[in-house]
């Protein structure tokens, strides 16, 4: 330890320092700094954590946000949500739509990622091609495939164009396709967002490492998965959390799209929160799904960040 | 295994298509836009006769104008704010050691994971009965506070692996920590804070549920809560609506193209912090 550094902790030994030592890179003497943290953690309670909290409270009354007069009534709105099919149907459809979001969001973000990570010319242009779909409102985003799917949108005219015509439909008018049609939209929408995150993950994998592998004879398939993805670890995480996280909250797209019809066959729980709360008035019912919608997303994201933390580790 | 080979050009023209189909919708999207109302040919048809016609009924009739100007304030000053408290509060948590700071950091942290429609009915009733709705400053309020965590997050990440050595010498020559903090830490945070800058404007910029709950019904429109609007009045004149979307989106693509970079820069950062 070099002599200013020592001349600088006597100096500052009256600030709460604490002479024992420890980790000689941090500082140990910080009492004085917590006044930083005060600008944020203002808007941070007053949007994010009280209003939770009261989330949750609300959730065991019959209030219903205009009336002074609320009473407990325990577990109700939650007996309810399980009892209602649309609300049951509803909590399928977030877990259907999160899932097939992050499963293709991923598989099309890397694949995409490692096709530009080779010596192609335009991979830059590319790159920004891919990516261009993140920065448009999700709303002009919607609209746009609203006009697409219409059932003699583009989809149907080049269907039939190329002589497939008996695959057209009603792509957001059909209960049976209505979820997936939403879904393709998201992953238009943010597979170049994951792309982005595997190209720099990719960055950090060693050509020489790849080289060594395909001397001792492994195939593009064996490179991939022993030497690229235990590096790419950490930007699967991110990604596979994002994405989760993106497709479990999911509003605008559906929204915009179908409102969650045709026949609930779109309803998830975010649609359901806001429909309940602000057309329906039922506050205190919106304030459990969104209990529930709040259990699932920490639920699943704790489980998955185990899970592939575990796999981080072992690789 | 770096040269371009006959493989490495087979792989440029499948990528190639690959994008040319990617960018479908984006084609629709410009080529309905230039298209005459009387044009009643297939929407997958080019345009043979483009006009800007549709641009401006959209323009004059759907107040984007107006739109614009609310969500750019809305915008810079909730960014601003953001990255001001963000850093702030980054600097005593990536550099104390005490137990609070680890505490503080991941009480943040709960942020990530609750959903904000779980606060979204008790919050809108407080700002109700603080007589805020219909203006602007709950939004920007609203923004602060649910992209505090993940900012913080980019900034902590970030600080942990700069070393402290610029900010010691710093305060040998006499600064305190608040000087400290904006003359040495907060410029060596540029990268990242590129980072926040972005990608909160683009979710402020994009973000419609709140402001369709707290501006709905007001002349202080969002451009999301505009477009909303605007196509439910022009119902099926795509023409006009899709011109409506453009304009929306301009802004955005114009600094997204200037800031690509520094974002996609950033964006790797945060995956190898």
């Amino acid at each position: 330890m070099s002599t200013t550094t020592d001349v600088k902790r006597v100096s500052r030994a009256s600030a709460g320092a604490d002479p024992t030592g420890g980790r000689p890179r941090r500082r140990r003497r910080g009492g004085a700094l917590w006044w930083f943290l005060v600008p944020a953690l203002i808007p941070y309670l007053f949007v994010v954590i009280v209003p939770s909290i009261q989330g949750v409270t609300f959730s065991f009354t019959d209030w219903n946000g205009l009336n002074p007069d609320f009473s407990w009534i325990g577990l109700d709105n939650y007996v309810r949500l399980f009892s209602d099919k649309a609300a049951v149907r509803a909590v399928v459809n977030t877990v259907v739509l999160a899932v097939i979001v992050t499963v293709f969001e991923n598989l099309i973000g890397l694949g995409l990622a490692l096709a530009l990570n080779t010596r192609i010319k335009s991979r830059n242009a590319l790159r920004l091609v891919f990516f261009a779909p993140v920065v448009v409102l999700s709303v002009v985003v919607a609209f746009l495939w609203q006009f697409i799917y219409t059932p003699s949108g583009p989809i149907n005219q080049v269907l039939e164009a190329v002589g497939l015509g008996e695959l057209a439909h009603n792509w957001l008018g059909d209960p049976q396709l209505a979820l997936g049609s939403i879904s393709v939209i998201m992953i238009w929408q943010f597979a170049g967002y994951a792309m982005v995150i595997y190209l720099a993950g990719l960055q950090g994998v060693p050509q020489e490492q790849l080289e060594a592998a395909a001397l001792d004879g492994a195939g593009p398939f064996q490179r991939f998965w022993y030497v690229v993805r235990p590096l790419l670890a950490p930007a699967i995480t991110v990604n596979l959390m994002l994405a989760l996280i993106r497709g479990l909250m999911a509003f605008d797209q559906i929204w915009v799209t179908t409102q969650g019809g045709p026949a609930q066959s779109t309803e998830t729980l975010s649609t359901l929160v806001y429909r309940n709360a602000f057309q329906y008035g039922e506050f205190s019912y919106s304030a459990a799904i969104a209990v529930v919608l709040s259990l699932f997303v920490a639920v699943l994201a704790i489980v998955q960040y185990r899970f592939l933390n575990r796999s981080e580790g072992n690789s | 295994m770096n040269r371009y080979t006959w493989r490495t050009g087979l792989g440029e023209t499948g990528m190639l298509i690959v994008a040319l189909i990617f960018l479908f919708p984006i084609y629709i999207l410009v080529n309905i836009a230039v298209r005459p109302a009387s044009d009643a040919s297939s929407p997958i048809a080019p345009t043979t006769d483009p006009t800007f016609a549709n641009f401006v009924e959209a323009w004059n009739a759907s107040g984007l104008g107006m739109a614009i100007l609310n969500s750019v304030i809305i915008t810079i000053v909730s960014v601003a704010i953001i990255v001001v408290v963000s850093a702030m509060a980054a600097y005593p948590l990536a550099r104390v050691t005490a137990r609070w700071s680890s505490g503080a950091f991941y009480f943040f942290m709960i942020g990530l994971l609750l959903p904000f429609q779980l606060g979204l009915i008790p919050l809108y009733t407080t700002m109700r009965q603080l007589g805020l709705l219909g203006g602007i400053l709950p939004l920007i309020i609203i923004y602060v506070g649910l992209r505090v965590p993940f900012s913080l997050f980019l900034y902590v990440q970030f600080l942990r692996q700069i070393p402290v050595d610029y900010e010691e010498a710093a305060s040998i020559d006499g600064a305190n920590r608040f000087q400290a903090f904006t003359r040495v830490v907060f410029p060596l945070l540029r990268p990242v804070t590129g980072t926040v800058l972005i990608l909160n404007g683009l979710f402020t910029w994009n973000d419609f549920l709140q402001p369709l709950l707290y501006l709905s019904g007001t002349t202080n429109r969002t451009v999301p809560v505009a477009v909303y609007s605007f196509v439910g009045e022009f119902t099926s004149q795509w023409g006009v609506i899709f011109s409506a979307l453009i304009i929306g989106v301009i802004p955005v693509l114009i600094a997204f193209f200037f800031l690509q970079k520094s974002l996609i820069k950033g964006l790797a950062s945060g995956v190898k912090g």
